[in-house]
């Protein structure tokens, strides 16, 4: 009897016995435990809570032990735990302004009030792989009093009194920069996760997906803007990484009530622009939000986001990242990953209908030459 | 009929909230209303990976009840690993009984099949659905097609059919065969093979079609007139078999083609494991 594909109940965990085995590796290694993800791999638990869409450190970093580090999958677990939360309340919009920033950078200008605040990068250092590392710690101290020699928080947000005011602020005050403001009547933003979504999409949905979108995808789109494909002229205004508030208006208090701080990376791009019928020249928007430290993402984003508007700013569109069905459609790695993989499942009935098809074919095209 | 496994309490019933469960079961209402015509819902993420089911478990969780009694089937067959898990998700967080039996089933979950055997009333029929649109390959933009399905201007897929005949002498679509439901719209039977699609056609049977990933949900009410797409000297042909099945000697049931051995001699046998034990 064929049983290629008919696995029933034992097969199936039998298979998942299995993927622990080997998730679990090596039992004369310690366990991996999920603090440690936590806090040693933050930068894959903050892609896996910006794709997943849920700012979670501890549940992304289980979702990344449970995924044995694959961070797609990670994601997926994490949404799916999100559908079964009740929707409790919606935060009030949080301010990045008033951001307690670790990292700042703006590349307009060689000097912005407030300052260039490098913190944690790898941005100019070298990428040379540091053996050290192979090393356990307790036997490379030698690098242990040159992280001591910086302090804990030299970075501004704690020290400062009021947080650097953002670039594009500064830009916008001369009318150079299009100034960034809410649509007629300021309409409550149309909700991703609560209504699909539809074409064509107003900004604040694009930037909704946009910012749950997969990273690689979003590189990729957003390189082909510098490589020709719908070129934006951009330039990173600022960049900032850093932890906001999130507050809640309580209906039975009547106040705001702050519940915690989530970190941020928010990119600002500046865009040249030459004018068109519908707008005059001046320096245009992109914008990019992501959980964490999520640098390369942001930027892809707001190169993304502005492509996007090509429609409103009258220009051509010509290029896959101006168009927002093909862009949108896409970005979602969940919907991808699992559509690109249901491949796998069994598809005999459409094939077997298929094979009779090309038998018929062929028959006809045989009956035709002879 | 099996055991009722015991509804997992870390879960609400069927997986779903009560609130989502009411946004579908508003969605489906719709759909019903408006035979054939794709309505835009808020898909939620399921614990199922998208393009596996996720829109038809979504519809199953939100109309399942504790005295339905389930039977879930992938290409025909009970047994399939897919039908398998989505079959143990729903028991697990139900609760209900579940069946390989058509006609002792409530609630019928279907990949890329309709049951052999008969529908009746009462009894729903609930599609997983990869794209909801027929006419996705002839124009990808969601705005056009809307503009398409409004004015029901299926000019295009007729021409594509066309195109077909001229090219082949015969249509070269064998499954997802475009219909037309009560001479309005044009449907998307997800990909059944062309053999199932009469059994569409006043069935008395609610029949709901469910796309997760594309986040729409169409349906044909019991009795609905759904036709195929052809043309007058260019009928609809149902595929035909000049096999019998191997093992229960059917010749009326739609057949899977098995190699048996490195030589690649052939068998038959009927793709509904139910219908097939029955005979």
């Amino acid at each position: 009897m064929y049983v290629a594909v008919k696995g029933g109940e034992r097969a199936i965990d039998a298979a998942d016995q299995w993927v622990r085995t080997r998730r679990r590796g090596d039992r004369a290694l310690a366990e991996l435990t999920v603090a440690q993800i936590q806090a040693q791999l933050h930068r894959s638990v903050a892609r896996v809570m910006a794709e997943g869409a849920l700012f979670d450190p501890q549940l992304a970093a289980l979702a990344i032990k449970q995924a044995a580090g694959d961070l797609v999958e990670a994601a997926f677990l994490l949404r799916a735990y999100r559908t079964t939360l009740p929707r409790l309340a919606d935060s009030l919009p949080v301010d990045t302004a008033q951001m307690r920033i670790e990292r700042r950078i703006s590349a307009t200008f060689k000097e912005v009030p407030g300052g260039q605040i490098l913190g944690p990068t790898i941005d100019y250092g070298q990428r040379l792989l540091d053996f050290s590392l192979l090393e356990d710690e307790t036997s490379s101290d030698a690098l242990a009093p040159v992280a001591k020699s910086i302090p804990t928080r030299s970075i501004p947000g704690d020290g400062l009194a009021t947080a650097p005011p953002r670039v594009t602020e500064l830009m916008s005050r001369d009318g150079l920069l299009e100034a960034e403001q809410p649509a007629e009547g300021d309409p409550e933003p149309a909700d991703l996760t609560r209504e699909p979504l539809r074409f064509p999409a107003a900004r604040p949905l694009r930037l909704q997906a946009l910012a749950r979108g997969d990273e690689g995808y979003l590189l990729g789109l957003g390189y082909s803007t510098q490589r020709g494909y719908a070129h934006t002229h951009p330039f990173v205004g600022e960049l900032r990484v850093g932890r906001v508030e999130v507050s809640v208006v309580a209906p039975e208090l009547g106040f705001a009530v702050v519940l915690g701080e989530v970190e941020l990376t928010e990119c600002q791009m500046i865009n040249q622009f030459a004018g068109s019928d519908e707008a005059p020249p001046m320096f245009t928007r992109g914008y990019g939000l992501v959980f964490g430290q999520g640098e390369r993402k942001s930027i892809a984003m707001a190169l993304v986001d502005r492509a996007l508007r090509a429609t409103e700013l009258g220009e051509p569109e010509t290029a896959p990242a101006q168009d927002q069905e093909f862009v949108l459609s896409h970005c979602d790695n969940l919907e991808a990953s699992g559509f690109v993989q249901h491949l796998k499942l069994p598809h005999h009935v459409d094939f077997q209908s298929e094979l009779e098809l090309l038998r018929r074919l062929r028959a006809d095209h045989g009956a035709r030459e002879s | 009929m099996s055991d009722p496994t015991i509804h997992d309490p870390a879960f609400n019933f069927a997986y779903l909230d009560e609130q989502t469960k009411r946004m579908i079961r508003r969605s489906i209402l719709k759909a019903v209303a408006i035979p054939g015509y794709q309505v835009p819902f808020a898909s939620r993420e399921m614990p199922l990976p998208y393009g596996w089911g996720t829109g038809g478990l979504q519809l199953t969780c939100a109309l399942i009840g504790l005295d339905d009694v389930l039977k879930v089937i992938d290409q025909g067959a009970d047994d399939t690993t897919n039908a398998v898990n989505i079959r143990r998700f729903i028991a697990r967080t139900t609760g209900v009984q579940t069946t390989t039996q058509t006609t002792e089933a409530t609630l019928i979950q279907t990949r890329h099949r309709i049951p052999e055997t008969p529908l009746k009333a009462g009894q729903i029929l609930v599609f997983q659905v990869p794209q909801p649109e027929p006419m996705f390959r002839l124009e990808p933009r969601e705005t056009e097609r809307r503009r398409m399905h409004a004015m029901a201007d299926y000019g295009l897929m007729q021409v594509r059919l066309y195109e077909d005949i001229a090219r082949h002498g015969r249509v070269a679509t064998t499954y997802d065969y475009p219909v037309m439901v009560e001479d309005r719209y044009l449907m998307s039977p997800s990909p059944i093979p062309k053999f199932d699609v009469p059994k569409l056609d006043q069935s008395p049977a609610l029949m709901l079609f469910g796309a997760g990933r594309e986040k729409r949900i169409h349906a044909l009410p019991p009795f609905t007139r759904v036709e195929p797409l052809d043309f007058d000297d260019y009928p609809f042909e149902r595929q035909r078999w000049d096999s019998a099945c191997a093992l229960c000697g059917s010749r009326e049931s739609f057949l899977d083609e098995m190699i048996m051995d490195d030589a690649g001699a052939r068998q038959f046998i009927c793709s509904d494991t139910d219908w097939c034990g029955a005979q």
